[in-house]
């Protein structure tokens, strides 16, 4: 049973790193989502500006502490 | 039939992303053998090969039922979090903030438990098996994940990610026979860094198409988005290095 275990936590592991940087993409994902028929042509650099700022947010505050 | 320009992306992230994890699990394998001997180690990563092949072939089919833009949610999502997450940690790796992983201190980890076990009989050596069965189920389960992830993009995708899953293979076993050496020169980080760049363009674009974004340029926006992220993260290098420092200096 022990592998098992380790291949779970090995597979949450591979998405999961820093919490907040998982739960702020996956907010910035529906927000797009829901916003996508009024941002129209700029849903998509709007998706890739916001998941870009959440990743050098969660690095340059990890490189901080 | 499928063009390059559509399949190459996916089978070079497929093999990057591979390479990294099957040189993990060659470190391993390489250490256990080395101590224990080669055929209880050989048969338990064959026989996690088996395994992960075994669940390959009845879940890959079911995959194909489940409507596409479903799909490209999904796995969009987790292919997205999967690149950040490597793509961050490949950043703070460059940037000194966390060690770079080593895979000779992993191989000799390893040699030191397997002798700190010892009492291996003539018979069937059930911790030689146990732990390369193990760590290969461990990478493997990450391998066929990439190639599911890769390829769920569009239909016949699966093939060419998956001929660069068994490239990688191919190259480090190979690589593993000869040298019978932890590969610790391998630049992993650099190849976490370009995989993370390509698996956050490739995420971001599908959870797009899934939501309803209208990409312009459609498929050619994934060129741009695997440009975006790799520059910004280039230049995350330097600033996270000096708050690094910052930080350091504060506390002195």
């Amino acid at each position: 049973m022990g592998w098992i275990v380790g291949i779970a936590k090995e597979i949450w592991g591979l998405f999961v790193d820093d919490i907040g940087l998982a739960i702020a993409s996956l907010i910035w994902v529906a927000i797009v989502w829901l916003g996508a028929r009024w941002l129209g042509q700029a849903a998509g650099p709007a998706l890739f500006a916001g998941l870009a700022t959440i990743l050098l947010t969660s690095a340059f505050r990890r490189a901080g502490q | 039939m499928i063009d390059f320009a559509h399949a190459g992306p996916p089978a070079l992230a497929a093999f990057l992303a591979s390479t990294v994890e099957f040189v993990e699990a060659a470190t391993i394998v390489l250490a256990v053998g080395g101590v224990r001997g080669w055929r209880d180690t050989l048969f338990g990563a064959a026989a996690a090969v088996g395994v992960l092949a075994l669940l390959t072939a009845i879940l890959g089919p079911a995959l194909a039922l489940i409507p596409l833009q479903v799909a490209q949610i999904v796995v969009g999502i987790l292919l997205l979090l999967f690149g950040l997450r490597w793509l961050r940690k490949a950043i703070l790796r460059a940037a000194g903030v966390l060690a770079l992983h080593d895979e000779a201190a992993a191989y000799a980890k390893e040699r030191e438990l397997m002798l700190e076990l010892g009492g291996r009989g003539a018979g069937f050596d059930a911790i030689a098996f146990g732990a390369a069965f193990q760590i290969c189920m461990l990478e493997g389960t990450e391998v066929v994940f990439i190639v599911i992830a890769v390829s769920a993009g569009g239909a016949g995708l699966m093939l060419p990610a998956s001929i660069g899953a068994l490239a990688a293979f191919v190259l480090v076993t190979a690589a593993g026979f000869i040298l019978h050496a932890p590969m610790s020169r391998v630049p992993e980080n650099t190849l976490k860094f370009i995989v993370g760049v390509i698996l956050s363009g490739f995420g971001a674009f599908w959870v797009g198409e899934g939501i309803g974004v209208a990409w312009p340029g459609q498929d050619l926006s994934i060129v741009a988005l695997v440009a975006g992220f790799g520059l910004l993260s280039l230049a995350a290098v330097p600033i996270s290095r000096m708050r690094a420092r910052r930080a350091v200096e504060a506390r002195a």
